[in-house]
């Protein structure tokens, strides 16, 4: 199967702008975008995508093997530029997918001109001298939160999130018609987001990179923002008055105008 | 029917008392002393409203949080990572959102259990404004919720178990490579019918004297665990029972009455079975001798095309009779020549026309495949097991010889 059916990928936008690709975080998916896509695509080729295991992504691709590491989701980034073969890609990547978009600039920084990172965190569990904001045990309790929300999921909704056409009258039963994500995956894919420990990768970034945070965000502090930046030679770093962890939702207009301006800044 | 304050109320029976109360049941009231928790915040989550009954539940005054906490400061720090993760966003992208399980934090350190439902108040021009949360304590469902979960997550493991257990139970059922036999080609496949349950065929390729091996494939009455005992019993019997006798009907009555003497009570077991020898010639052919017990004939490919099937007449199921009749057959394979031992895995399955696969069409299709080889056969017929899909009802073991054209 082709990335761009398995991984649900939309493309729009201005065919000859430069290209940008936007990556979701963990707990949606490629709608997480929507406020922020019409005006990017009015000067850039925007190209979506849900990560397998996401959203309307082909749920059977999904391994816990392949996807229980954030190397995973980053091949298959690098194997949908290839398939669609995108070049000088600016990367937008959110939440997890910051430090996913960090690893593949890193295996392949040709492929790449420059990356966005929106909300990073290399690590979220405190260190020696370092503070990521949690503990071991907070994450047990998100995995245990995650548990307690998924009690709601059945079977049935499987065909609803992968899109079958056969049996609309399921779309009506969901209340929460985003980011419905299988209890399994999400397990593996919180552990994946919260356990993985990316801070050696930041020294190996050379491609221009922008890191957009937000003032007030409970899951990547500021000072996490700050050490994300230090780490990374060459970055800029904006923080955007905003809070939550979704600034391209709960602000909007700021996020678009801080990518347009490091996107078009020479 | 509640009235509001100040409304008039003059209607209904002033002298019923609850009547009365009712009426005096004012909508500041009934907010600050609902049966549920009510907390209106701020787009960023800053509480600006919270009633009595969630701050009871909470054990915090009002000052300690109208504007000074967010909502999501009240839950575990758990809680507050699903609520920016999935809450937060959902809630954002679609102005409502409902029957969230997450747990608050109060103020002497306990944990209490909520479903949060929430909503996005907009103004008249469609520019949100701030959310309206409601609070349900859920205490005692989340303790059934949990009981469930408990139960589930037991009942996963415990299948992981069983299938660690059928699995490796199987690969001791099984030889784990065949081993090398000079101036031959081998090759045998294995498809289990089901994932989880030990399967009922068993094969085995193994040395006797000298020159001389000594081949069996056979199958299993039932499945699971009952079948994996009688597997285990029969190879071992048969390859103990050809070590001390080369003739292969000696073999199998041997097998017949070990078989009958440890499962004649209420739940008998038997097995077919295809037994021998073969002894190959330096290169230049071999010997197959094969005694069959009920078992589907083994099915010879010759170089030039022509098939044939090596049947061993009259043999009876083993184990099923306290004495039983056993017969065999002897062929000579020339180079390019192959044999197959199957079992009925394959000749029964549904073809995807739905008709049972057969003995006949078996030979029919692979007679285009002459002269070929051991490993050859097998790469086809598996291929055709695969082509059924969901056809192949039943485990089916495949065993392959052959003599190569060109030694």
């Amino acid at each position: 199967m082709s990335m761009r059916t398995r991984n649900n990928v939309v493309v729009t936008g201005r065919e000859d702008g430069p290209v940008l690709l936007l990556a979701h975080g963990f707990g949606c998916d490629q709608n997480l975008w929507r406020l922020v896509v019409p005006a990017l695509a009015e000067q850039y080729r925007v190209v979506l995508f849900d990560h397998t295991g996401a959203g309307r992504s082909d749920l059977s691709a999904w391994t816990p093997e392949r996807y229980g590491t954030l190397d995973g989701y980053a091949d298959d980034i690098l194997a949908l530029c290839r398939e669609l073969d995108l070049t000088d890609v600016v990367l937008v990547g959110h939440s997890v997918s910051a430090m996913i978009a960090v690893l593949a600039a890193n295996h392949e920084p040709d492929r790449f001109a420059k990356l966005v990172l929106l909300t990073p965190s290399p690590c979220y569990i405190d260190d020696d001298g370092y503070r990521g904001g949690f503990s071991r045990e907070d994450i047990d309790e998100l995995l245990e939160a995650l548990e307690s929300n998924y009690l709601g999921w059945s079977a049935t909704m499987a065909p609803v999130i992968m899109g079958n056409p056969d049996r609309p009258e399921l779309g009506e039963e969901l209340t929460n018609s985003f980011c419905r994500t299988d209890p399994a995956i999400a397990r593996v894919f919180a552990r994946a987001t919260f356990l993985s420990d990316n801070r050696a990768d930041l020294a190996k970034v050379s491609v221009p990179t922008l890191i957009l945070q937000c003032s007030n965000d409970a899951i990547a502090p500021p000072e996490v923002g700050q050490f994300t930046h230090e780490q990374i030679s060459g970055s800029a770093l904006v923080t955007l008055d905003a809070t939550g962890h979704c600034p391209q939702l709960s602000a909007p207009e700021a996020t678009t105008a801080a990518i347009t301006e490091f996107v078009d800044s020479p | 029917m509640i009235r509001e304050a100040g409304e008039s109320a003059d209607r209904g029976s002033d002298a019923d008392p609850a009547f009365s109360a009712l009426l005096e049941d004012s909508a500041e009231d009934l907010y600050e002393n609902a049966p549920c928790g009510f907390v209106s915040t701020l787009l960023d989550g800053t509480i600006a409203k919270i009633n009595a009954t969630l701050l009871g539940w909470l054990g915090c005054t009002r000052e300690e949080l109208v504007g000074r906490r967010r909502f999501s400061d009240l839950l575990t720090v758990g809680g507050r990572l699903y609520h920016e993760t999935h809450f937060a966003p959902l809630l954002r992208m679609q102005g409502d959102l409902g029957g969230i399980a997450v747990e608050m934090k109060t103020a002497d350190g306990a944990r209490l259990p909520v479903l949060v439902t929430s909503k996005v108040k907009t103004s008249p021009d469609g520019e949100a404004q701030l959310i309206r949360t409601t609070v349900f304590d859920a205490r005692d469902r989340r303790a059934y919720e949990q009981e469930l979960l408990r139960a589930r997550n037991e009942a996963e493991r415990e299948r992981d178990r069983v299938d660690r257990l059928a699995k490796t139970l199987q690969r001791t059922l099984l030889p784990p490579t065949l081993p090398d036999v000079p101036g031959m080609q081998v090759a045998a496949y294995y498809h289990p019918a089901s994932e989880d349950q030990v399967g009922g065929d068993f094969y085995d390729l193994f040395p006797l004297t000298g020159d001389t091996w000594g081949v069996f494939l056979g199958d299993v009455s039932g499945k699971g665990a009952g079948a994996a005992v009688v597997t285990s019993l029969a190879r071992y019997t048969l390859r103990a029972a050809a070590v001390h006798d080369p003739d292969p009907v000696t073999a199998l009555q041997t097998l017949n009455a070990v078989l009958h003497q440890e499962f004649h009570g209420p739940e008998p077991r038997f097995c077919t079975v295809l037994h021998g020898h073969v002894r190959p010639h330096d290169g230049t052919g071999a010997t197959v001798t094969l005694a069959g017990g009920g078992h589907p004939p083994a099915l010879l490919i010759r170089a030039d095309g022509t098939t044939s099937f090596l049947e061993a007449r009259g043999g009876q199921l083993v184990g099923a009779l306290p004495v039983a009749r056993f017969a065999a057959v002897t062929a000579v394979l020339q180079p390019g020549d192959t044999v197959l031992l199957y079992t009925d895995g394959l000749t029964e399955a549904r073809t995807l026309g739905r008709r049972r696969y057969s003995e006949e069409q078996l030979r029919a299709d692979l007679t285009g495949l002459a002269p070929t080889t051991a490993s050859a056969v097998i790469h086809a017929v598996t291929k055709l097991l695969a082509g059924f899909g969901d056809g192949v009802e039943d485990d089916t073991a495949l065993l392959a010889m052959s003599v190569p054209l060109q030694p």
